[in-house]
């Protein structure tokens, strides 16, 4: 029988990810969306270097920057106790990093399609910046956000060098189903690997085809 | 209507652009702020609704103060009690029109503003209320928008070119709700339009700007008279606003007759004005001709006599501009100087005015 908890782990660390990301990357694309500052161009070029950086790159420097012997990685270790290299929390900070341009970029389009129109006619109208964020760009922008969500968590679960560099292959930490089905084609366990490299498959296909037809069948109205 | 004034100390400097306002507004009524684009009537606006930034000066409506960079005060957009029309409507797609309303009502309850029921009834937006914003026609989306800046509980009503991009029949039917809001409502605003006759239609008070400076600032009808001196208007614009009152309509010929007080003027038929209602009309200088004696056999239907009370040089040399004092009202005719000249025309002369053609602007 397949172990299947390389499956739950992908999931949970997706999941968590996303999250995340959708807390964090939020205001940052909003910011990137309005913002006229000259630092503006830096911050989307810095977002967006995991696109083009072999992961083996930022595994290298996470793997440096979160050893308990770096100033962060030991800062983190003297207040949990525990590491975060090779732990689940390690694979987390590399998720948040390696797909930080899959949730910013499609929001900041999003916001940027929303613009200063329908925010300053919620102003006029008495809404608080907050709260014109809230009631008009959020709705305005929900396609952004499920297309950020969605690329953000696939995205994350088929991460594989930086999981490598960063959090080797602990059975229950770090072992995603990306680095079992390494393991299982290197020690020639060719069932294993096909079922559960033809579940990532099945399991893609159908998340982007129900955001396909999410987003056909309810078309926004926005015009 | 008891409004306090406006008080406007405006100074933007854009890179290509720079705007100095330095007047008080009595806001009555209607104060149309009018000028050709890129004058700054749009900036003007917007930053009294604290969208354009930075702005220096002061910013008060009576002694609510809205922005005073000596003091720093600048409120943001959502603390100032003004309700902004956008020119592109800018209802919300995500929401109906009810929900549209609601999102103003909502926010500004306990104002003490106008209620939701007085606004739907004023602006007719009862059969409106369960229709997506998407299923709307041009009129009727200025409608809503106009009737969600309303629950905004504004006190002073900020118009942005309203009727911008609307047909002609529209363009009517949304500036008679729009005409009737400051009576009703109690609520001054001010009207953002470079269409000369959008503004004599509904302005009490004007401001004009030009290159971002107030050339003139005064009631409509003094403004207006004057405005010709600039070259703001185009040509041939230059015109008086007169008031009168329809004495009686002519079915069969399709004519309304106008009483100016002692004249009395022919118009195609004005259906909607019953007899007996004031009315404001605009005569174009360039629809008026001198004779110097009664003329016959002469398809112009409208003359007047009058006396010349004085002569003007016009906006290019070949013309000369003759103001004419009817009975009781005054009236401007555009003349080359030549026939200035080949009739003697001179302050004192007894002349007839012919009126080729009288825009009606409103029943006032």
């Amino acid at each position: 029988m397949t172990d299947l908890g390389p499956v739950w782990l992908s999931l949970q660390l997706a999941a968590v990810t996303t999250l995340l990301l959708l807390l964090l990357g939020t205001p940052l694309a909003w910011w990137l969306a309005r913002t006229s500052s000259r630092l503006k161009p830096a911050v989307e070029a810095v977002t967006a270097l995991p696109l083009v950086l072999p992961p083996t790159v930022l595994g290298f420097y996470l793997l440096i920057l979160l050893s308990p012997t770096a100033p962060l990685g030991s800062f983190w270790v003297s207040i949990t106790g525990t590491s975060l290299t090779f732990s689940f929390t390690g694979l987390v900070v590399a998720s948040l990093l390696y797909s930080l341009p899959f949730m910013v970029q499609p929001l900041e389009s999003a916001f940027e399609a929303v613009g200063r129109g329908a925010v300053e006619a919620a102003a006029s109208l008495g809404a608080s910046p907050l709260d014109a964020f809230f009631s008009v760009a959020v709705p305005l922008a929900s396609r952004g956000f499920l297309t950020a969500c969605v690329l953000t968590f696939a995205h994350t679960i088929g991460e594989f060098g930086v999981v490598l560099m960063v959090g080797g292959n602990i059975p229950g930490q770090t072992r995603v189903v990306s680095i079992a089905i390494y393991e299982h084609v290197e020690t020639l366990r060719y069932f294993d690997a096909h079922v559960l490299a033809g579940g990532l498959l099945a399991f893609s296909f159908l998340v982007l085809l129900v955001v396909y037809v999410v987003n056909r069948r309810y078309p926004l109205h926005v015009g | 209507m008891s409004v306090e004034p406006l008080e406007l100390r405006v100074e933007i400097d854009l890179p290509a652009f720079s705007l100095r306002v330095n007047e008080t507004l009595p806001l009555a009524g209607f104060t149309a702020v009018f000028g050709p684009s890129g004058s700054g009537k749009s900036t003007l606006l917007r930053a009294i609704a604290g969208f354009e930034r930075p702005v220096r000066g002061r910013i008060a409506l009576g002694s609510d103060v809205w922005l005073d960079r000596a003091a720093g005060i600048d409120r943001p957009p959502h603390r100032r009690p003004v309700g902004f029309m956008f020119q592109d409507d800018r209802l919300f797609p995500h929401r109906d029109v009810a929900g549209n309303l609601a999102y103003a009502a909502r926010r500004n309850r306990g104002v003490g503003g106008i209620g939701f029921d007085a606004v739907v009834e004023a602006l007719d937006l009862a059969p409106l209320l369960d229709r997506r914003v998407q299923a709307l026609s041009g009129g009727e989306r200025r409608r809503v928008a106009l009737g969600r800046t309303l629950l905004r509980a504004p006190r002073l009503l900020l118009l942005d070119e309203p009727l911008t991009g609307l047909d002609r029949e529209r363009k009517a039917d949304v500036l008679a709700y729009l005409q009737s809001i400051p009576k009703r409502f109690g609520l001054p605003a001010l009207y953002v339009s470079h269409d000369i006759d959008e503004v004599a239609t509904v302005a009490d008070d004007m401001l004009v700007l030009a290159e971002g400076r107030v050339q003139m600032h005064g009631t409509a009808a003094a403004v207006m008279e004057r405005l010709d001196l600039q070259p703001l208007t185009g040509r041939f614009e230059a015109g008086v606003l007169v008031e009168g009152r329809v004495t009686d309509h002519d079915r069969r010929l399709h004519l309304t007759h106008v009483d100016l007080g002692g004249d009395v003027l022919t118009l195609p038929l004005i259906d909607r004005v019953p007899a007996g209602a004031a009315v404001r009309l605009r005569i174009r200088a360039r629809d008026v001709a001198i004779a110097t004696e009664r003329p016959v056999g002469l398809s112009i239907r409208n003359v007047l006599a009058g006396r010349v009370e004085e002569v003007l040089e016009g906006d290019e040399p070949a013309f000369a501009e003759v103001w004419v004092q009817l009975t009781g009202a005054r009236i401007r005719a555009r003349l080359t100087r030549a026939a200035v000249e080949a009739l003697r025309l001179e302050p004192g002369s007894s002349v007839f005015a012919l009126v080729k053609s009288v825009s009606f602007q409103s029943a006032s």
